[in-house]
């Protein structure tokens, strides 16, 4: 029978890492899908979710046993992603090949051009971090205001406005390519 | 940009981004490379010194304002 979370996380305040491995073990999909819809790189979110738990090992003795674990390691993992975000130059990011072979979402409208999605994912890659993450969490991934704020560690109110100034700008961008969205 | 275009941009984005697989898992255990990673020395004040370029030049440069302009200082503050 698998050791209770609350008795692990007492464990893991402690620097038990046995204990820091069960909390691993448990919660390693969880954050890796998180960081997944965030960067869109497995690779990059393998190597994100080892530096999300370092960072949550690192700041074991500051977590609340009060709260779940989740949605604290979640926020450490969306810190981590947005870190990662803004070490990356868009060009490389969201290349125009990379952009070629993405596949069109399957509600797709077919009056939108292999073209316009990927000028859109290029202008989008070009929005800030924290900006973009908002608005591919909400937008894209269809995650409940509530979420991306906790995740981001804002407001509700701040993460519906990270999300209309990331649409806008998106606009913007398309706009000055020419492109009437 | 009203509520329509609002969600005409929007949809143009999920076009252009479709949502990743939620089922999506790491194709390798990573706790070995975790535990490989505990054993390296922390970097010096992690999480201070570790910031973007352009995190240290805002600074200087408010830094450089506050400098120059003393008195904005209390309204720094009070934005903070």
């Amino acid at each position: 029978m698998p050791e209770p979370e609350e008795n692990l996380i007492e464990r893991f305040r402690q620097g038990d890492l046995e204990a820091f491995e069960g909390l691993f073990r448990q919660h390693q999909r969880s954050v890796f899908g998180w960081i997944f819809r965030i960067v869109r790189n497995a690779s990059a979110a393998e190597d994100l979710t080892v530096e999300s738990f370092w960072r949550i090992y690192q700041a074991r003795v500051r977590f609340d046993p009060v709260r779940p674990f989740e949605p604290w390691a979640r926020r450490v993992a969306t810190r981590a992603a947005i870190d990662w975000l803004r070490r990356q130059r868009p060009e490389v990011e969201l290349s125009a090949q990379l952009v070629a072979v993405l596949p069109a979402a399957p509600t797709g409208d077919p009056g939108v051009a292999a073209e316009i999605r990927a000028k859109t994912a290029q202008a989008f890659a070009r929005l800030p971090p924290r900006l973009r993450v908002a608005a591919l969490l909400s937008v894209v991934e269809g995650q409940p205001h509530k979420e991306v704020a906790a995740a981001l560690g804002i407001t509700v109110m701040a993460a519906k406005l990270r999300v209309f100034r990331a649409l806008r700008l998106l606009r913007k961008d398309l706009e000055a390519q020419g492109m009437k969205p | 940009m009203n509520r329509h275009e609002q969600e005409r941009i929007a949809e143009v984005l999920r076009q252009a981004l479709p949502p990743v697989d939620v089922n999506a898992a790491p194709d390798r255990d990573l706790w070995p490379e975790m535990l490989r990673r505990l054993d390296e020395p922390a970097p010096l004040a992690f999480g201070l010194l570790n910031r973007p370029w352009f995190d240290w030049a805002l600074l200087a440069a408010l830094a450089g304002f506050a400098a120059a302009f003393p008195s904005s200082i209390p309204t720094f503050l009070y934005y903070l």
